[in-house]
């Protein structure tokens, strides 16, 4: 399974990514720089976490005007999977390959710890393989992270709420949501399902060594898949 | 030619930033402020001509300058 990072100015979990892809998974990996037009022949791509740009402007919102996104975005639309990460689900969310925004913390604090995730939602190529009920500890590490959207009722409906935050037993609560979040939302897919976005780091969590590897998950599912394609 | 663009928080999302101002003034001894949102001014200075500006800078608002999911926006030409 060939992986495209997309690696941006001030992009700082690409090298945690290209990791966990090409070492802990050993598939072949490799970056695409965002001034490239072309994925090449890549099978998935990872929109990595960081500060963009610099969040100049808005979280996410130069990055989505970069010449590699159009090329992220004629993938999507193809049926590509793309796991957009942290800085990456804000770039996704502004280049509008999924729903919503992701504002500032209701707290105002840069939030940096481990969280608990309920996986729920239409199957996708991230959390098909992940058993249901199953409570994932990832870390967050963001300072907009406040999930918005205009009809969350319609984006429950439609099963594409990915993650949500939970506490150690899968409870919903507002003690479990780190950042104000609407529902407690991590993470959501597309239509489709092949783009997933999510606030939590899943390739900061897929080492034991690491504390969890529960992130490791989201990748080895979406080998399984691959080889299911095949 | 300049131009100015506002761009601010659609009335209903949460502003943190703008409360926290507002604590703050209260703090300071303003007790008339109830509620504080925080937008942002960008300036532009354009050239003089522009045949559609008054089209492109609505292009401009909605490609980049503002999140329409959570933000509106208003401009100003200045000659």
């Amino acid at each position: 399974m060939n992986v495209a990072v997309v690696r941006f100015p001030g992009s700082n979990c690409d090298d945690d990514a290209f990791h966990v892809v090409g070492r802990v998974m050993g598939q072949p990996v490799r970056f695409a720089w965002h001034k490239e037009s072309s994925l090449g022949d890549a099978e998935a791509v990872v929109l990595p976490g960081g500060f963009s740009y610099g969040d100049y402007l808005r979280a996410g919102a130069m990055a989505a005007n970069s010449p590699i996104m159009g090329a992220v975005k004629a993938f999507a639309e193809k049926g590509g999977p793309v796991l957009a990460i942290c800085n990456g689900y804000q770039i996704a969310c502004e280049a509008g390959l999924l729903d919503g925004a992701l504002t500032r913390n209701a707290s105002l604090h840069f939030e940096c710890r481990d969280v608990h995730l309920l996986v729920e939602g239409k199957p996708t190529p991230f959390t098909r393989g992940i058993p249901a009920g199953r409570v994932l500890r990832i870390p967050i590490a963001h300072a907009e992270g406040r999930f918005v959207h205009p009809d969350v009722a319609a984006l429950e409906k439609e099963g594409r709420v990915v993650f949500r935050y939970v506490d150690p037993t899968g409870g919903v609560s507002d003690g479990a949501n780190p950042n104000g979040s609407v529902a407690n939302i991590a993470g959501t897919c597309n239509a489709r399902g092949n783009v997933v976005g999510l606030m939590p780091h899943p390739e900061r969590a897929s080492e034991a060594l690491l504390g969890s590897d529960d992130g490791k998950m989201l990748f080895a599912s979406l080998l399984a898949e691959m080889g299911r394609r095949v | 030619m300049k131009a100015r663009v506002y761009v601010t928080l659609k009335s209903g999302v949460l502003d943190p930033q703008g409360q926290a101002v507002a604590r703050a003034l209260g703090r300071l001894g303003f007790g008339e402020v109830k509620d504080a949102r925080i937008g942002k001014l960008i300036e532009m200075q354009l050239a003089d001509d522009v045949k559609d500006v008054e089209g492109h800078l609505k292009q401009m608002c909605e490609k980049l300058l503002a999140n329409t999911v959570i933000e509106e926006y208003r401009f100003e030409i200045i000659q």
